[in-house]
């Protein structure tokens, strides 16, 4: 953050860290702090330092690589999976060190759930299969079990009416908007608790977008849910929360509200009213 | 005008020549193919019969007999072949592309290449002093072990290219549904590409099935049945090359027959390939 571009009165509540701001009344699930990414030489995040709430949606947004697809990468661990990548900085999840030497970065990703922007269902296999991949290459064998995950998980991701008939048909014969809700069935199918979107509804039309905020707003019921958005009406209709990164900098994280209304910083106004980005 | 009317003809007459030319050379490419066929066909389809298939050759001076031994001969040969170069050239494939570090890969890739572009015969000569001569005699261990040590590299490198064309896209869905790294590999990636995998081995066997050079000292040939891996074995290619220099006028209207069914095998081949790759990129892979 450049100090010279946030104002004085911000400066003092800034002392304290943002971890101690009004933001985050419920639980939190991630605590992001100090946290600093480098592919290679090439510094991408800042000192970022953020609390995401528990059952709520927070939104990331930002400008094209500032950094949005890096932090939620480091949530789950994903990051670790570039050889250039290096990361300094603290993440816990409920409290745990999602970075600890004791733990097992695949556990991580299991509990942490990821949709991408452009739907990737695997080709090979059929849309059953497809949902309960997680499950069935995670040693889970009973098809009972399997039956009922597969059939909770499409109806949580509101695909189930759909392709109900059609199961054992090829993924992608799906069209696009019924694609990425597979995705995201696929990913609930494993019982995470927290659900990563890295722009989940930029490659889609507007109804499918129609469709799958929807679906965020139900499965926020349940889950923690963070998306990184480029679409500034869709962070407002979907979320609580919203964190404005500006350069590989968190520039402002409060309430949507405030963040879409009486924005603290000038780099926020000038985004999110459109006049860069 | 009158000059770029000219000109106009002149560029036409180019064009006309330019594309007369790659007509030709476009023909000549399917000409020796389809002078082969017609020979083989000509010569060789009237030996073809049930005979053929399901006699073993006859005494020498006697006319008639078959090849139903260098047929299952050749069978046999490829199958233990495929038993060694499968694995390893699918396993060392899904290394390099799934594992190993640049410069390693780079040195392996290298490597694969110079065995690719390596003689047959040279496999031939290497496998009759590593094994023949230890074991004191040809066998169809040693036959088998030459056709494929040749396909090793062949699969390697296709392996490796067919799953580097897998997009990153699909391993990381998986790693994000917390999978294992090597279940990741085998179930999905491997998956995804084992149409392209499959591919290769069948271009691999087809490549090695006609192969004599690396047979000459290994397999040898057998005019006999042979149940025993530590002997001789028949083989077409070779069982082709003895009877084609034979001075018999009998064994060269076999050796045609021969030749023609060898062919039409390794072209079933190549039909089994294309009918693999139909439609792959409509199916993302
Ligand atoms: N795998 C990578 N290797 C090197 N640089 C990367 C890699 N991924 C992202 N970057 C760089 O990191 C910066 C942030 O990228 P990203 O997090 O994807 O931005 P955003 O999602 O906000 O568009 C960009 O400058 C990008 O070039
Ligand atoms: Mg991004």
């Amino acid at each position: 953050m450049t100090l010279n571009s946030i104002p004085l009165s911000r400066l003092a509540g800034q002392a304290t860290g943002i971890e101690a701001s009004s933001v985050t009344p419920s639980p939190v699930a991630f605590d992001v702090r100090d946290l600093n990414i480098w592919f290679g030489s090439h510094q991408v995040l800042f000192d970022v330092a953020l609390q995401v709430p528990a059952r709520a949606v927070t939104a990331i947004i930002g400008p094209s690589g500032c950094g949005k697809s890096t932090l939620l990468r480091s949530l789950n661990r994903m990051h670790d999976l570039v050889p250039s990548a290096r990361m300094e900085g603290r993440i816990t999840l409920f409290g745990e060190d999602l970075y600890s030497k004791k733990i097992d970065p695949t556990l991580v990703r299991r509990r942490i759930g990821m949709v991408f922007q452009k739907s990737n269902p695997f080709p090979t296999m059929s849309i059953a299969e497809n949902v309960t991949v997680g499950l069935r290459l995670n040693g889970l064998r009973k098809s009972d079990l399997l039956q009922e995950r597969l059939e909770t998980s499409l109806r949580m991701a509101a695909l189930w009416d759909e392709v109900k008939d059609r199961l054992n048909a090829p993924a992608i014969s799906l069209s696009g908007g019924q694609q990425q809700r597979l995705c995201i069935a696929r990913a609930l199918a494993v019982q995470p608790e927290v659900l990563l979107m890295d722009e989940p509804a930029s490659a889609l039309d507007p109804i499918a977008t129609a469709h799958i905020e929807d679906l965020i707003l139900d499965l926020k019921k349940e889950f923690t849910i963070v998306i990184v958005t480029h679409n500034m009406q869709q962070a407002a209709r979907i979320s609580e929360h919203t964190a404005f990164f500006y350069l590989g900098k968190l520039v402002e994280f409060d309430t949507t509200t405030k963040i879409f209304t009486t924005p603290a910083q000038k780099q926020t106004e000038d985004y999110v009213t459109g006049r860069f980005g | 005008m009158q000059v770029s009317k000219h000109h106009h003809h002149w560029r036409k007459l180019k064009s006309g020549c330019v594309s007369i030319v790659c007509f030709a050379c476009a023909l000549a490419v399917i000409a020796p193919l389809g002078l082969v066929l017609f020979h083989l066909v000509r010569l060789g389809a009237g030996s073809v019969d049930w005979h053929f298939f399901t006699a073993l050759p006859k005494p020498v001076g006697e006319v008639g007999g078959g090849m139903a031994n260098a047929i299952v001969g050749t069978l046999t040969l490829l199958g233990l072949a495929a038993l060694l170069g499968v694995p390893v050239g699918v396993l060392g494939g899904i290394y390099l592309s799934e594992y190993g570090s640049r410069r390693f890969n780079w040195l392996v890739r290298f490597m694969a290449d110079i065995l690719n572009g390596t003689p047959s015969i040279v496999w031939g000569v290497v496998v009759y002093a590593l094994l023949v001569i230890p074991m004191k005699g040809f066998s169809v261990y040693a036959g088998a072990v030459a056709l494929g040590f040749m396909m090793i590299p062949l699969i390697l490198r296709t392996t490796e290219e067919m799953l580097t064309l897998v997009p990153n896209s699909y391993r990381e869905a998986a790693y994000a549904l917390g999978i294992a790294r090597w279940k990741i590999i085998l179930h999905i990636v491997v998956k995804i590409a084992s149409k392209g995998i499959v591919t290769g081995v069948l271009l691999a066997l087809a490549r090695v099935a006609g192969e004599t050079a690396p047979l000459l000292f290994t397999a040898f040939g057998n005019r006999f049945w042979n149940h025993d891996l530590k002997e001789p074995i028949a083989a077409l290619p070779l069982q082709i090359f003895t009877y084609a220099i034979s001075p018999y006028e009998d064994w060269h209207r076999q050796a045609w027959a021969g030749a023609l069914v060898l062919i039409l095998m390794v072209l079933a081949l190549n039909i089994g390939v294309r009918f693999l790759t139909r439609g792959k990129f409509s199916a993302r892979g």
